[in-house]
Formats: C-alpha cells, sequence, structure tokens
C-alpha cells in the first residue's frame, strides 16, 4: 500500500509553524516512514502531484495567491487543518485589519519614517498578487477540519495530530498542549 | 453550625449558609463554577453569564443567585457547557485578542477559561473592531482591543481603592471603559498598585515596565486548567 501523502504551505505565515514541524526532532525520521510529503516547502514541490490525506496550514490570506493555494488544497486534501495562530485568527498580520488598506499600503511606501521613495509610486505590478482588503482566517476562506493553535503549535501537538490521524484514532490533546501563544 | 442547609450539584451534596450565592457555597464545597466577571474582592456583576447554572431547571447566574435549601443546581451538562464555550468564543471574535503577544498570555482568564473548555478556535467570525489604546499614563495603559466588559476594573476602582476611576461608556457594540478624567487615563488619580489594575482578568489593563515576566511554562495556567485551586479543595471527589 502507497504511504499516505502530507502536503504543507505557509500563506500569510512567517514561517515559524514549519520550524515547529522541524521541530519534532529525529521523529522526522519516523514520519518519513509513515507518510511521502507532497506539495510543501519542506521539498520544495511546487505542484500537487495527486491527492493527500493530510494539508496542513500555515498562515491566513493577506492576498489573492493565498486565496487560490488554499483552495487548491482543499481540492486536494482529504483533511485540511489550520496550524498555529496566523491560520486560525489572522495573527500578526490581520493587526491590519483595524486599518483600511490605502492607510497601510500609505504609511509602509510613502510615509513612513524610513521609506526612500522618489518616485512616490505605491506597487502595482500585475506579478504581485492583490493584496485582500483584510487578512482573513484559513477557516473563513474554505472548511478546515482541525485546529491546532500555537504560535508556533508546539511540535509535540503537531505530532500528536499527525500521528493520531494517520492511525485513524480522533484527536484529542492534552491540556498542556492547547495554548494560543 | 446549626443554620446551614443542604442543596445539591450535579446531584452532590453541598452545604450553604444563609446569604451565600450559590459560587461561594460551590467553592467552599470544592467545585469550580466557570466565571469571568466574578472576582472574590468584589461585589458580583452577572454580566459574563459564563457562571450560568440550572436552578430547579431555570438559568440562573451563579455569582448572583443565593443558594437555598433543596435546590437542584445543574452545572456541569453538555449543554451548559456549549454556552460557556459559545459565550467565550464571541468575546474572542468581539475583540482583538492577540495572545501571541499578550503580556497577560498565560495567566489570562478569557484565554484559561477558553483553555480549560479545549477551545481550538471559533466556530464565528472574526470581528476585528477597531478600538482605542490609552497609554498615556506613565504606569499603566489601557488596551480596549483586550476588553471583555466585565466591569471588574469599574468595581475595584470604586469599591476598593475609592477611586472611581473607571466606568462603562456607549451601548451595545460601542459599549466602552472610559476612565474619568476629560481626555485620558494620565489625568486621573490611577496608580500602579491600584486593586482595578490588578482585576482586570485579561490583558486590558496592565502595568508598564513588567513585559513577559514569568518564563513559559510556569505561568498561572500552563499547567492545570483554570478552577484547579478550587478542586483541590474538595474533600471527597464524585465523579
Amino acid at each position: 500500500m502507497a504511504k499516505p501523502k502530507v502536503a504543507t504551505t505557509s500563506l500569510a505565515g512567517c514561517f515559524g509553524c514549519h520550524m515547529s514541524i522541524l521541530d519534532i526532532d529525529d521523529r522526522i525520521l519516523k514520519l518519513i516512514e509513515l507518510v511521502d510529503f507532497d506539495k510543501s516547502p519542506v521539498n520544495d514541490i511546487k505542484k500537487f502531484t495527486g491527492r493527500c490525506l493530510v494539508g496542513l496550514i500555515e498562515g491566513g490570506c493577506c492576498n489573492e495567491e493565498n486565496v487560490r493555494v488554499l483552495q487548491d488544497f482543499r481540492a486536494h486534501c482529504d483533511i485540511l487543518i489550520s496550524v498555529g495562530d496566523c491560520a486560525i485568527m489572522g495573527g500578526i498580520p490581520a493587526m491590519r485589519n483595524t486599518i483600511p488598506l490605502k492607510e497601510c499600503l500609505d504609511e509602509a511606501y510613502l510615509n513612513g519614517p524610513t521609506v526612500y521613495n522618489p518616485t512616490k509610486t505605491i506597487p502595482n505590478d500585475e506579478e504581485i498578487p492583490l493584496l485582500l482588503n483584510r487578512v482573513y482566517p484559513a477557516h473563513e476562506v474554505v472548511t478546515i477540519d482541525y485546529f491546532l493553535p500555537g504560535c508556533p503549535p508546539p511540535a509535540d501537538t503537531i505530532w500528536e495530530a499527525l500521528t493520531a490521524l494517520l492511525s485513524g484514532k480522533p484527536l484529542t490533546l492534552p491540556y498542556q498542549l492547547i495554548k494560543y501563544d | 453550625m446549626n443554620d446551614r442547609f443542604a442543596f445539591t450539584i450535579d446531584g452532590v451534596e453541598v452545604q450553604g449558609r444563609p446569604g451565600q450565592t450559590i459560587m461561594q457555597a460551590a467553592d467552599e464545597a470544592g467545585i469550580y463554577i466557570p466565571r469571568l466577571c466574578s472576582h472574590k474582592e468584589l461585589a458580583p456583576h452577572g454580566s459574563c453569564r459564563v457562571c450560568t447554572v440550572l436552578v430547579n431547571g431555570r438559568p440562573q447566574t451563579a455569582c448572583t443567585q443565593p443558594a437555598g435549601p433543596g435546590i437542584i443546581v445543574e452545572n456541569s451538562s453538555e449543554a451548559l457547557l456549549a454556552i460557556r464555550c459559545n459565550l467565550i468564543e464571541m468575546l474572542f471574535i468581539e475583540g482583538n485578542h492577540f495572545c501571541m503577544f499578550c503580556e497577560k498570555s498565560g495567566n489570562c482568564e478569557l484565554q484559561a477559561l477558553a483553555y480549560r473548555f479545549g477551545i481550538m478556535a471559533p466556530k464565528y467570525p472574526y470581528l476585528f473592531p477597531t478600538r482605542e489604546l490609552d497609554a498615556s499614563h506613565p504606569d499603566i495603559f489601557i488596551d480596549r482591543n483586550r476588553c471583555i466588559l466585565c466591569g471588574r476594573c469599574v468595581r475595584a476602582s470604586r469599591d476598593l481603592d475609592g477611586k472611581n476611576v473607571f466606568q462603562f461608556v456607549g451601548r451595545g457594540p460601542r459599549k466602552r471603559i472610559a476612565v474619568n478624567a476629560k481626555t485620558a487615563l494620565a489625568d486621573t488619580d490611577a496608580a500602579r498598585a491600584d486593586k482595578a489594575v490588578s482585576a482586570c482578568p485579561v490583558g486590558a489593563i496592565l502595568r508598564k515596565r513588567v513585559g513577559y515576566g514569568i518564563p513559559i511554562g510556569q505561568r498561572m495556567y500552563d499547567a492545570a486548567p483554570i478552577g484547579s485551586d478550587i478542586e483541590a479543595a474538595r474533600a471527597h471527589p464524585h465523579k
């Protein structure tokens, strides 16, 4: 039987949650025995090669590309897991949600105290994904099956969750592993 | 004492005294009823509704409802847990609760209740309201992004500090905590040692220059859920 496949992505996140995945230490060797990695920054596979059992989502959606990637994950993965506070509630990027987008861009590219921008242009190339009006948690864009809170979630949380799902057991985390920070 | 009377919480017999609320009698018996706006040193407020229990089948806030002989209290049914989870989740989506950089994280009662209830993510969409911050005072600040309108600071400042620094203004979604001064917190007689500051269950009123004082792992709710201290006092544990 072919090993189940796991895909991961970092949307509007800082890659800290991916660091936490790597932080399972030598258990990563066990994980490789249990699963194959499909699309993921870990192996740099850019496109889905087929159906995946689990998709791990780091980060919320701050631009249109994030939305497309997230929808792609939903289409290819049986189980989608929001990993970390950014996927769950927007996290640090969502601090801009109480400020109009134009004000954010003006501050970043025109008015900020360290800005050098003689042409007074705000980047608007079609190669650059369009920013959304605000940062959206993953579950406000697609259906998410499980949530692993934390900033980042501890490696043990990710390990417990993955091994439970792979062995078909219900996902119940001990009190000490549910943390929002 | 002779004036003691008996009633039950989840089928367990509990002793109450005249004048006690259900919550006070439960605390003495080592039964934890979740709460947020209630504070041991403050008069009950009954506003957060987290301590809602069924008294003879009717919903009542345990922090305000007097205990009485023979009453039947239901505290830990699935239905009540669902109500409490919803309340906590609504408080999370209604404000801007960025736990990842909040100095109160690990010692926050709102967060601790979410942990105790095993809430992994709120089921409601986040509102991301615009809320004001007041850092004018040299020693304390108000971050209304985190305020849950429990009114503990209002009661503590009025009844314990004797200062009346805080009060609610506005109604509905515009309700917020205001200070008793023309412009800002700096113009009040609020002080660093005020009970109003330590009474805040979340990170809305904090002392400056404290930062992340306690290492992760040693904070109040890192190892054991909120209410464990009350439950530990229970002499005869029941399932």
